[in-house]
C-alpha cells in the first residue's frame, strides 16, 4: 500500500532533519553549559539572572505538564516551598548532604502531590485552579505555624552551601564553598534544566504523552477505550510536583535561607504565566516564557523608575494577552526547527509523509 | 449463555427510581436495541452497563464474568466499549490518525519500549496504521481518511466515533443514540456501519429514539418506560404490542375525548 520511493525519500529527509535537529540541540547545550559560564565568569549578576531563569523554567515545566492533561495548576508555589523546606530541614537539623536532600525534596513534594492529587484531580477548570491556589496559601501558612521545626516567620536563615559530591572516589561536584559560588550554582541550574527538559520532552513524545493529551481532549472517550485516567492524571501531577520540589530545593540552597514568604500565590501565578507566554503547545514554551519574562522584568527593574514598574509589567501583560494569546512560539518560526520541537508532532508528520 | 446478562438492575437517585429492576439478555452476534419515550431510563441504563454510573442494586454479567461495580476503563479492556455523542479524540488530527492514536493509547506494550526501541515502535506504528485503515474502509470512511476530524460532517463524525471504538477491539459495542440528528442518507450510512460492525463478530447494543430505523436494524428490541421494562422481543412483536403503543401514544380515554 505504501509507495516505496516516497518511503525511501521520506526516510532520507527524516534522517537529515534528525541530524540537523541534533546539531542544533548540541550547539545550544554547549552554549548554555560551557560557553556562557566561560564568557560571563566574572559577570556574577548575569550568571545569577540566567541561573534563576533556568530554575524558574524548570518549575514551570511541571506546570506545563499539568496543562497537558487539561488542568490549570496554580499550586506550584506551594510545592516549591515544600521542596525548599525539605532541603533546609534535612541539611540544618540532620546535617544531610545537599546531594541527598535535593532528590529527597523532589520526591517528598511528589508524594504530597500524589496524595492531594488523588482527591483534587477529579475537579476541572476553574475549580481545580481555585483549589490549587488555596493550596499555595495553605502550604505557606502550614510552614508559618510550624513552630521551631520550620522556624516560623523568619524560617530557616542559615543553610550551608552544598558540599562536594564524589562517586567511587571520583569527584563529580566540588565543594561550593571553595569555588566561585555563582558559577557553581549556574552550572547546577543548567544541568537541572537540561535533565528536566529532557525528561519532559521524552514523556511528551512518547505514548504517555499521547495519553496525557487525550485526557486533555476528552477524558470520557479515553476511559471508554480502556485508559485508567486516574492513574495518568496522578502521574502527571506527581511529576509536576517533583519539579516544583527540585526547584524549591535549588532556591533554598542558592539563597541559603528559606522562609514562608519565598513562594507565594503570585509565584504560582507566574509559573503558569510563563507557560502561557511561551506557548502551551510546545514543550519549550515554559522555558522561553520564563527566560523572556524574567529577563524582561530584571531589565525593567534596573532601568525603569520604581513608580512606573507596575505600570510597565501590566502593560506588557496586556500586550501579550492581546497579540500573543497562543504564546511567543506560535509566531512563524522556521518550520524545520519548530516541527521538531513541537511535542508529538514528529510521529504524525513522519507517518503522514510516508502514506500520502 | 448470553454475552451480556442483566439481572434486576436498579438505579435510584434519592427518591427517583430511574431504572427499576430491569433484566434482559443480549445474545452474541445480535443487534439489541433499547427504546422508550423520553425519560424512560435508557441513558441511565446505558451508563449503568458501561460503569459510568454504579447501580443501586442488580447484576451485570459479561461473558460469564460479573462486571458490576468494576471501573469503566477495566470493563472497556474486557471488551465492553461505548460511543459518545461527541467523538474525535484529536480534532486537529486526520481521521486516520485519530484511529491510529486510539490503537496507541490502548496498547499495553511497554512505554519504556517506546522510549528505546525505535524499530519496534516503527513496526507497531505500521501495524496500527494498517489496522486503522482497514477499520475505516470497513465502515465506509476510507475516502475521508486524510480529512481533519473537525471538518467532518455529523454523520462521518459518528462513524469516526465507531471506528475509534473498534480500535479498542470490543466484543460488545454500545452505541449511544447513533442515529440522532442525522439526515436520511446519513441514517442509511450508519445502518450499514452498524451492520458491518455486527458482521465482524461484534455484538451491538444500542439506545435510540428513531423507531423506524430501530425496527429495521434490530434482532431484538427492549422497550422501557418510567424505568421499567414493558416489552421485549423481535421488531414485529414490539410493533404490535399494546403496552408499547400506549407508552408512546397514550391510551384512548372516551371521557376526555382522546
Amino acid at each position: 500500500m505504501t509507495d516505496r520511493i516516497a518511503d525511501v525519500q521520506a526516510h532520507e529527509t527524516n534522517s537529515t532533519r534528525a541530524v540537523i535537529k541534533w546539531l542544533v540541540v548540541a550547539t545550544m547545550v554547549a552554549l548554555y553549559l560551557i560557553i556562557i559560564p566561560i564568557v560571563f565568569a566574572d559577570r556574577l549578576y548575569v550568571l545569577r539572572v540566567l541561573a534563576t531563569a533556568s530554575v524558574l523554567s524548570l518549575i514551570s515545566l511541571g506546570v506545563w505538564l499539568t496543562f497537558s492533561i487539561g488542568r490549570i495548576n496554580l499550586g506550584q508555589g506551594g510545592f516549591a516551598l515544600i521542596g525548599g523546606y525539605t532541603t533546609a530541614i534535612l541539611m540544618t537539623h540532620w546535617g544531610i548532604s545537599y546531594w541527598l536532600a535535593l532528590p529527597a525534596s523532589g520526591i517528598l513534594a511528589a508524594l504530597f502531590g500524589i496524595l492531594l492529587g488523588l482527591g483534587i484531580l477529579r475537579l476541572r477548570g476553574v475549580y481545580f485552579a481555585m483549589i490549587t491556589l488555596s493550596l499555595t496559601e495553605a502550604v505557606r501558612l502550614a510552614f508559618l505555624s510550624g513552630g521551631s521545626f520550620t522556624g516560623g516567620a523568619p524560617g530557616i536563615p542559615v543553610i550551608p552551601l552544598p558540599g562536594p559530591l564524589s562517586v567511587l572516589g571520583l569527584s563529580i561536584v566540588p565543594d561550593f564553598t571553595r569555588v566561585n559560588g555563582h558559577l557553581a550554582f549556574y552550572r547546577l541550574a543548567a544541568v537541572l534544566l537540561i535533565l528536566g527538559f529532557g525528561v519532559v520532552w521524552r514523556i511528551s513524545t512518547s505514548r504517555v504523552g499521547w495519553i496525557f493529551r487525550s485526557l486533555q481532549q476528552n477524558e470520557d472517550l479515553s476511559t471508554s477505550i480502556g485508559i485508567n485516567i486516574t492513574k495518568y492524571r496522578v502521574l502527571a501531577f506527581g511529576i509536576c510536583c517533583f519539579y516544583g520540589g527540585i526547584g524549591g530545593s535549588y532556591f533554598a540552597a542558592a539563597q541559603q535561607s528559606i522562609y514562608p514568604a519565598v513562594f507565594g500565590v503570585s509565584d504560582s501565578v507566574f509559573f503558569a504565566l510563563y507557560c502561557f507566554l511561551g506557548g502551551l503547545a510546545y514543550v519549550v514554551g515554559p522555558i522561553v516564557g520564563a527566560f523572556v519574562l524574567f529577563i524582561c522584568f530584571e531589565l525593567l527593574s534596573a532601568n525603569v523608575a520604581q513608580e512606573y514598574q507596575q505600570f510597565a509589567y501590566a502593560a506588557i501583560m496586556i500586550a501579550i494577552m492581546l497579540w500573543l494569546p497562543d504564546g511567543i512560539l506560535s509566531l512563524r518560526a522556521p518550520r524545520w526547527l519548530v516541527g521538531r520541537l513541537r511535542a508529538g508532532a514528529t510521529a504524525v508528520d513522519a507517518a503522514q509523509r510516508t502514506t500520502r | 449463555m448470553a454475552l451480556l446478562e442483566v439481572r434486576d438492575l436498579t438505579k435510584r437517585f434519592g427518591g427517583l427510581v430511574a431504572v427499576d429492576r430491569v433484566s434482559f439478555d443480549v445474545e452474541e452476534g445480535s443487534i439489541f436495541s433499547v427504546i422508550g419515550p423520553n425519560g424512560a431510563g435508557k441513558s441511565t441504563m446505558f451508563k449503568l452497563i458501561t460503569s459510568f454510573l454504579f447501580p443501586t442494586s442488580g447484576r451485570v454479567t459479561f461473558a460469564g464474568e460479573k462486571i458490576t461495580y468494576l471501573p469503566a476503563h477495566v470493563i472497556a479492556r474486557k471488551g465492553v466499549v461505548r460511543t459518545f455523542q461527541e467523538t474525535a479524540i484529536f480534532k486537529e488530527m486526520t481521521v486516520l490518525d485519530n484511529v491510529v492514536v486510539a490503537h496507541h493509547l490502548r496498547s499495553r506494550a511497554t512505554t519504556l519500549g517506546f522510549f528505546f526501541g525505535t524499530r519496534q515502535a516503527r513496526s507497531d506504528e505500521a501495524s496500527f496504521r494498517e489496522n486503522a485503515a482497514e477499520i475505516l474502509d470497513n465502515l465506509g470512511l476510507g475516502h475521508v481518511s486524510y480529512e481533519r476530524a473537525r471538518n467532518l460532517p455529523h454523520g462521518y463524525l459518528r462513524g469516526l466515533g465507531i471506528s475509534i471504538a473498534m480500535a479498542a477491539k470490543p466484543r460488545l459495542l454500545l452505541l449511544d443514540e447513533p442515529f440522532a440528528g442525522m439526515t436520511f442518507e446519513e441514517t442509511w450510512q450508519t445502518v450499514e456501519r452498524v451492520r458491518a460492525v455486527r458482521d465482524r463478530g461484534v455484538t451491538v447494543l444500542l439506545v435510540e429514539h428513531d423507531m423506524q430505523t430501530v425496527m429495521r436494524i434490530s434482532d431484538r428490541i427492549m422497550v422501557l418506560n418510567f424505568g421499567k421494562k414493558i416489552a421485549e422481543g423481535a421488531p414485529a412483536e414490539i410493533q404490535r404490542n399494546e403496552a408499547v403503543v400506549e407508552a408512546y401514544l397514550g391510551r384512548e380515554d372516551e371521557q376526555l375525548g382522546i
